[in-house]
Order: structure tokens, then C-alpha cells, then sequence
């Protein structure tokens, strides 16, 4: 268990805090996670890869959680997540360099969105894994990682920064 | 007919950020790799994907790692549930099966990269020693230097899954380049100078290193 916990936690913590966004509230439920593990290490027949399995437990973890906040505290935590867009685009862009412009549109898309960038791009997982851990069928796998990347470029657009595509 | 190749053009640019990720079957990868060396525009589609996956990774790095609090109310936890029966026998074979087929395909190539890696590093800081003690102590170039990994510039990269062991190492001679991280997130840390570079200095190296066709995808990394 330890080895396991040693290989896998920092990933699992980094996909429950992204969805939770709260350090507290993902410590407290990655133990939970590989608690579970531990309690359900006999059922687990290797059809997937053990990180799969992990991030589809946490994902549901995560979830249950957020639906026991107060929809307040949400609302607060999401006013918080919104820039102050005082300044206009092209001043926003002359501040920060692209990577940082990039870096912060990611950080305002949805939660459905920011969960499957970061899926794909982050945690390396295939379309079938993608399916599997988020359940949804391989073909949404697709589009919904598609309206991700457009609303990332809408996002980006609003900041200054005009890539051509979609 | 047209209409079909249109299909098959949208299917393929759904493709793309897996593709960038590794994460594709070899068929698939054939089939997206075609596709970009005919079709100019979906090249550089692909190029904003890179992008994205770029800084999706340095997003999530930058979230650092849960406290030591975690693995302590785990194992508290573990310690208070019942004892369980032990496993009546214990196959090794299916363990170790299941175990390995656990990981990915991709993980496990660049478990295997990395093992050889290691090997050349090994050789390397053998072979400095070695050097360096039959000619007197003269300051040769060694690659096993670790004396201070903690200050200097460097770069996260992503070597490409053909590349084999002789690619890669030569790749690091060339561009006195040390690997003192990873894989994490599939990406290995290198120094890539002793001292510090500026930032412009930096992007510089990185873009010599993204011509490299043992490289699928490199960014500047924080010290």
C-alpha cells in the first residue's frame, strides 16, 4: 500500500484539488481514495491501468464532496475564480507573456473542461481510459475534449490573443 | 466520397490531443502522422495543441504535493479497520502479470528509457572517475557530475517514444545536457547549463532542442 500511495498520490492530489480547489478538503480525500483502495484491492481484476482506477474512484470522491458544499461557499470560490478584466486585452497582453495568458485561461474553464485537459494532456490518459473514468461514451470523450480546446481559444480571444483556430 | 474525407479530416483533428500526449494506438499515431505531413494547416493546428498540453502540465505541476497529514490519516485508518484473512496462497506469475499490465504501454517504454539512462549515467560517472584518476586528476568533462543539481537552468522534455538509448545520450552530449529528474508526467528534467540563463537564453535552447527529432516535446522548467 505504501507503494502504491508513494507512486500515485501526488498525481491523484493534483486531479482532486483541480476539481475540489481546496488543499484541505483534497488531502482529506485522497486518503479516502486509497482507503478504499485498500478495502477494495481483492476486486480490482486488472482490466485497466491502477492509476485509471485511482482517478476514477477520486473523480467520484471529489464529486460527492462538492455536492455536500454549500452552493454559497461555491459561489464565492467561482467570483474568486473570475479575473478582474479591468484592463483591456491588449494591455493584459503586453503584462504577461503567453504561457502565463495560456496558463490562466485554463484555470477558467469549467470544471468539466479543466477534468478532461487535464485528463489528456496531464495524466495521460487514452480515449477508452478517458471514457472509463469519467463515464461518458469514446465519441463524447472526443467532442467534449474538442469544445474544451474552442473554449479555451474564445478565452484566449477575449485576452488578446487570436490563434488562427477554430 | 467528399463527404467522407471530410469525416475523416474532422476525425483526425479530434485525434490531436492525444496524439501530442502519446496516448494513441499505432495505428491511430500512423494515421495522424500521415495526415499532418499532407495537410499544412492541421501541422499547425497541431503546433497550438502542443501548446496547450505545455502549459496543462505546468499548470498542474505547479500545484505541488498533498503534506505528510494524508499518508498519516490513511494508515491510521488502515491500522483501525478489521484485520483482515490473509491471501491463502500467492501467486507470484499472476502478481507480477497483473502488476506490469497495470501500466501503460508508454509508461513502460519510458521505464525502460529511463533504465537505460540510468545505465549510460552509471557508465558515464564510472568512466569520469576512471579518466580522472589515471591522468593525474585533469579536468575532464564528465556527465556524472551531480555536485550541485540544485543550481543552473533547466528544462523539462519529453523524448519521443522511437528514440532509442544511443539517440537520447548523444542528444545529451551534444547539448551538455544532464538528467536529474523524471520521468514525471512522462517528462525528464535536465540541466541544460551550469548557470543561470536569462529567459530569452533559455527559450533559445529549448527551441534548438524542439528540432531534435529525439525530442516530442520540451518547455522551460523553474529551478
Amino acid at each position: 500500500m505504501q507503494v502504491l500511495f508513494a507512486r500515485h498520490h501526488v498525481r491523484v492530489f493534483r486531479f482532486v484539488l483541480r476539481l475540489v480547489r481546496d488543499e484541505a478538503t483534497a488531502e482529506d480525500l485522497i486518503s479516502e481514495v486509497f482507503l478504499d483502495v485498500w478495502r477494495q484491492a481483492g476486486r480490482f481484476e486488472g482490466r485497466a491501468a491502477v492509476s485509471t482506477w485511482l482517478l476514477a474512484i477520486a473523480r467520484f470522491k471529489a464529486l460527492s464532496a462538492l455536492r455536500r458544499k454549500p452552493d454559497a461557499e461555491l459561489d464565492e470560490e467561482t467570483a474568486e475564480a473570475i479575473e478582474d478584466t479591468s484592463d483591456t486585452p491588449d494591455v493584459t497582453l503586453e503584462k504577461k507573456e503567453k504561457g502565463e495568458v495560456i496558463r490562466e485561461a485554463l484555470n477558467g474553464l469549467s470544471a468539466e473542461h479543466k477534468e478532461i485537459i487535464d485528463l489528456v494532456y496531464y495524466h495521460e490518459k487514452s480515449v477508452e481510459e478517458v471514457a472509463e473514468i469519467v463515464g461518458i461514451p469514446e465519441a463524447t470523450v472526443k467532442t467534449r475534449m474538442f469544445y474544451a480546446r474552442k473554449k479555451l481559444a474564445e478565452l484566449l480571444k477575449a485576452q488578446g490573443i487570436e490563434r488562427g483556430w477554430p | 466520397m467528399n463527404t467522407k474525407i471530410k469525416e475523416t479530416q474532422e476525425d483526425i483533428e479530434l485525434l490531436l490531443p492525444w496524439h501530442a500526449a502519446g496516448t494513441l494506438s499505432r495505428r491511430d499515431a500512423a494515421r495522424v502522422e500521415q495526415a499532418l505531413a499532407n495537410d499544412n494547416e492541421l501541422a499547425s493546428r497541431y503546433e497550438l495543441v502542443r501548446e496547450e498540453l505545455g502549459e496543462a502540465i505546468r499548470v498542474n505541476e505547479s500545484l505541488g504535493a498533498p503534506s505528510a497529514r494524508a499518508m498519516k490519516n490513511l494508515f491510521e485508518k488502515i491500522d483501525a479497520e478489521p484485520a483482515r484473512k490473509p491471501a491463502s496462497t500467492f501467486n507470484l506469475g499472476a502478481w507480477m502479470t497483473s502488476f506490469v499490465g497495470g501500466f501503460s504501454t508508454r509508461t513502460l517504454a519510458y521505464g525502460a528509457t529511463a533504465a537505460a539512462l540510468a545505465i549510460v549515467l552509471q557508465a558515464g560517472i564510472i568512466a569520469g572517475v576512471v579518466v580522472k584518476e589515471r591522468s593525474g586528476g585533469a579536468e575532464l568533462a564528465s556527465y556524472g557530475n551531480t555536485a550541485s543539481i540544485e543550481s543552473g537552468a533547466f528544462v523539462l522534455v519529453r523524448f519521443n517514444p522511437q528514440a532509442n538509448a544511443a539517440d537520447i545520450t548523444k542528444f545529451l552530449l551534444d547539448n551538455k545536457a544532464v538528467v536529474i529528474g523524471g520521468p514525471a508526467a512522462g517528462m525528464f528534467r535536465l540541466r541544460v547549463s551550469e548557470n543561470q540563463l536569462s529567459q530569452e537564453e533559455l527559450a533559445g535552447v529549448v527551441k534548438r532542442m524542439a528540432t531534435n527529432p529525439v525530442v516530442g516535446f520540451t518547455v522551460p522548467s523553474a529551478n
